[in-house]
């Protein structure tokens, strides 16, 4: 990335001790200037620097691949062609498998509809063997709201996978005796220890306690995934402390703390090709509706003219939106909205993604997370000829 | 030169050696020459351009016509304008307000809410530059810089496969068309290999990336197309010193300027919005602020109203403001439902 260091280019010898002379180290340091400041700076005329340049661009480019050998690669290699089955048949289907490696997907929702619930759901699904659906690898679940209930994930596995999760008095007797608990951190996954507590291990739960806390864990999270083997970060949720510690007096450093851990949660899930779910609240919109194209007698400013805001996220409430802004809706690459309609049915619907139609489902909340009322038909905007099954 | 040496009627002679000049020096304004000689600007630059000069012209043309200079006239450029192919949308309505489709040499701004179908336009574009120039396409291939990770392989397959069927369904129609030979250019295993993508994680690697695609042109002369997706999103963080900011991305769009009059091909960038706080309260505005409006040729921008998604041409040098609804199917990109058919001119 950027902290790419000039001395492991191989630069010309005269040329980079000028570089560090002028406390130019990294790549990011040059090349977030112009070629005229840095002429400047270095006072190197232009071709030399040119050539310097050229050199440093070709050091930090990424290799480019043709979709072709991506296509091959992930079919080959990856799960379900590079997603996690929520075990949601029909969203799976839409979704071209289940949640997408690589990518952020955000769950966006009022209090009480089933965010958590989706994301223990996904972590149980995520430490799975591959036999069964599961990706066979630990999560990291970054709990800012203290709602992980590890009972609750237990149960849910136990509900999901009966034949797997047989022993749950088993379990009771593991956490009644000391002995065998530290027996059980020190060898870690054992044949003889319950499926339920391979589980339990396979999960590790920060707590960040302030936003600076929650930047240095997504810093460190590098060398977590590598050694925990993790095919899932969760962070439930992204809003709380940021809303809490940046109010309304503050929104510039907030965008810039939120443009930070989207860029960093974009690199991880691309660069270990692993599913980032980020969970989101709602707030009250305000009433911003654009009222037409501009009249001839409004100061002609066609650059900058107002664009018309209406999302078109049918699946809100008129009034709701998601919290945390336009540039956060920008940075997510595939939103799934959970709402609780005026009749009191649940609706998971798809309202941004690269790859699926608007569509929403009707879902009810069970002991084995969500589950889709499979009597019901989907809705949105499926032209007949058009479906997907 | 000496005046008695030139090659001149009489009575200019006299009227130069009357006026003082018995020599003349060939850099003398021909303004200031008929000035003092009391003799037309034309008979003054004619004198003037009898005096061998030891420079050659900058065009390399002698002295053929002073009004030439380096520049191309309209007329040789209002026919290569004709000639240029453009990259269709798969959208009827908006081909037609962008004159036909995306054209090449210039570059174009797609800017809109998050959701609308930026990305998705993005690659219906990678895909539809490949449609074969004997189809009236561009046959070229494409090169997508993905900034935030939005491209999906599955998508690309799937427009691919539509656009293939399409592809071959018109080509049937056409008696010239050599079937056997298209089936082999046009087949979705060559059109993926055909689109280029370079993965991008921070604002160093963007500017390397601009900065390498002069060297990746000569090695791959077929590319017609460029989308960067999107050339915002790494530069709305990290940045303290915002006219640093916009220093860089005006350098970068020099760059991409330059590159597209250099070759011929279109450049596509994707641009995100933001809210801009004004007197009346908060408008959503093209992202990256004022100077970044100047840095393309075209800009279109995409939005919803009433659960329709709209494209305006808000910018071009040559065609009206207009506004064509579309839609996003399993396809790709496709025209609207009935009801918002017609393109509205604002």
């Amino acid at each position: 990335m950027s902290r790419k260091l000039l001395r492991s280019m191989n630069l010309p010898g005269s040329t980079a001790n000028v570089f560090s002379a002028r406390s130019l180290h990294s790549a990011k340091d040059v090349l977030c200037k112009t070629e005229l400041e840095l002429m400047e700076l270095l006072d190197m005329p232009l071709p030399v620097l040119s050539s310097v340049l050229a050199r440093i661009y070709d050091c930090v480019c990424p290799p480019y691949r043709s979709v072709l050998s991506l296509w091959i690669e992930r079919n080959a290699k990856e799960v379900a062609g590079g997603h996690l089955p929520t075990g949601l048949r029909e969203l799976d289907h839409v979704m071209c498998g289940g949640v997408p490696f690589g990518l952020i997907t955000e769950v966006v929702g009022a209090a009480g509809v089933g965010k958590s619930q989706m994301c223990l759901m996904l972590s149980v699904l995520t430490a799975m063997p591959r036999s069964l659906g599961g990706l066979d690898g630990s999560v990291i679940y970054i709990d800012t709201e203290h709602k992980f209930s590890p009972g609750r994930m237990m149960e849910i596995a136990q509900h999901k996978f009966p034949d797997i999760f047989r022993d749950a008095e088993m379990l009771q007797q593991f956490l009644l005796d000391d002995i065998v608990h530290l027996l059980v951190l020190s060898i870690g996954v054992s044949q003889d220890l319950t499926g339920l507590v391979q589980l339990a291990l396979r999960v590790l739960v920060l707590h960040p306690s302030s936003v600076n806390d929650l930047m240095e864990s997504l810093r460190a999270l590098e060398k977590a995934i590598i050694e925990r083997s993790a095919r899932l970060i969760v962070i439930d949720s992204v809003a709380a402390l940021l809303q809490s510690e940046y109010g309304r007096d503050r929104i510039i450093e907030r965008q810039e703390m939120l443009g930070q851990q989207a860029t960093i949660l974009k690199f991880l899930a691309e660069a270990f090709r692993i599913p980032v779910l980020v969970t989101n609240q709602v707030r009250t919109k305000s009433d911003n509706q654009w009222s037409g194209p501009a009249s001839a007698n409004a100061p002609h400013d066609a650059h900058n003219r107002a664009i018309p805001i209406d999302f078109g996220e049918g699946g809100l409430e008129q009034h709701l939106t998601a919290a945390l802004g336009t540039k956060w809706a920008h940075s997510v690459n595939v939103r799934l909205v959970l709402e609780c309609t005026v009749s009191g049915h649940y609706l998971i619907k798809i309202v941004k993604s690269p790859m699926s139609p608007s569509v929403s489902f009707p879902y009810r909340l069970t002991q084995g997370g969500l589950e889709l009322d499979t009597d019901s038909r989907p809705s949105g905007h499926i032209k007949k000829e058009e479906t997907f099954y | 030169m000496e005046v008695v040496t030139l090659p001149l009627p009489p009575s200019l002679r006299s009227k130069l050696q009357a006026a003082g000049y018995s020599t003349i020096d060939s850099n003398v304004s021909p303004v200031e020459l008929a000035r003092d000689v009391c003799i037309t600007h034309e008979e003054a630059l004619g004198i003037i351009k009898l005096i061998p000069t030891s420079n050659v012209s900058p065009c390399g043309t002698g002295a053929s016509s002073a009004l030439d200079f380096c520049g191309q006239n309209a007329w040789d450029l209002f026919r290569h304008e004709k000639a240029k192919r453009r990259i269709i949308t798969s959208c009827h309505d908006l081909d037609n307000i962008l004159g036909g489709g995306i054209c090449t040499k210039e570059v174009t701004e797609i800017c809109g809410v998050p959701g609308v179908g930026k990305t998705q336009l993005g690659i219906q574009l990678a895909v539809n530059v490949q449609i074969p120039a004997e189809l009236g396409g561009m046959g070229g291939h494409a090169i997508y810089i993905d900034t935030e990770g939005s491209f999906m392989v599955e998508r690309a397959v799937q427009m691919i496969e539509s656009s293939v069927v399409e592809i071959m369904r018109r080509a049937m129609l056409d008696p010239q068309v050599d079937m056997e030979a298209l089936k082999s250019e046009v087949n979705v295993d060559k059109f993926l290999s055909q689109i280029y993508y370079f993965r991008i994680h921070d604002v160093s690697e963007q500017v390397a990336v601009i900065n390498t695609l002069e060297k990746f042109m000569i090695e791959h002369g077929q590319v017609r197309l460029i989308v960067i997706d999107s050339v915002t999103f790494h530069f709305r963080q990290g940045f303290e010193d915002m006219a640093l900011r916009t220093r860089l991305l005006s350098s970068l769009s020099l760059k991409l300027m330059a590159l597209v009059q250099k070759h011929d091909l279109a450049i596509v960038l994707v641009n995100q919005v933001t809210n801009k706080i004004t007197q009346e309260g908060s408008e959503v505005v093209p992202a990256l602020g004022e100077s970044w409006s100047h840095a393309c040729t075209n800009r279109l921008i995409l939005y919803w109203r009433d659960g329709q998604r709209f494209a305006s041409l808000f910018k071009s040098p040559s065609l009206p403001t207009a506004t064509a609804a579309y839609e996003v199917s399993a396809k790709g990109i496709t025209d609207a439902f009935q009801t918002y058919k017609k393109a509205k001119y604002i």
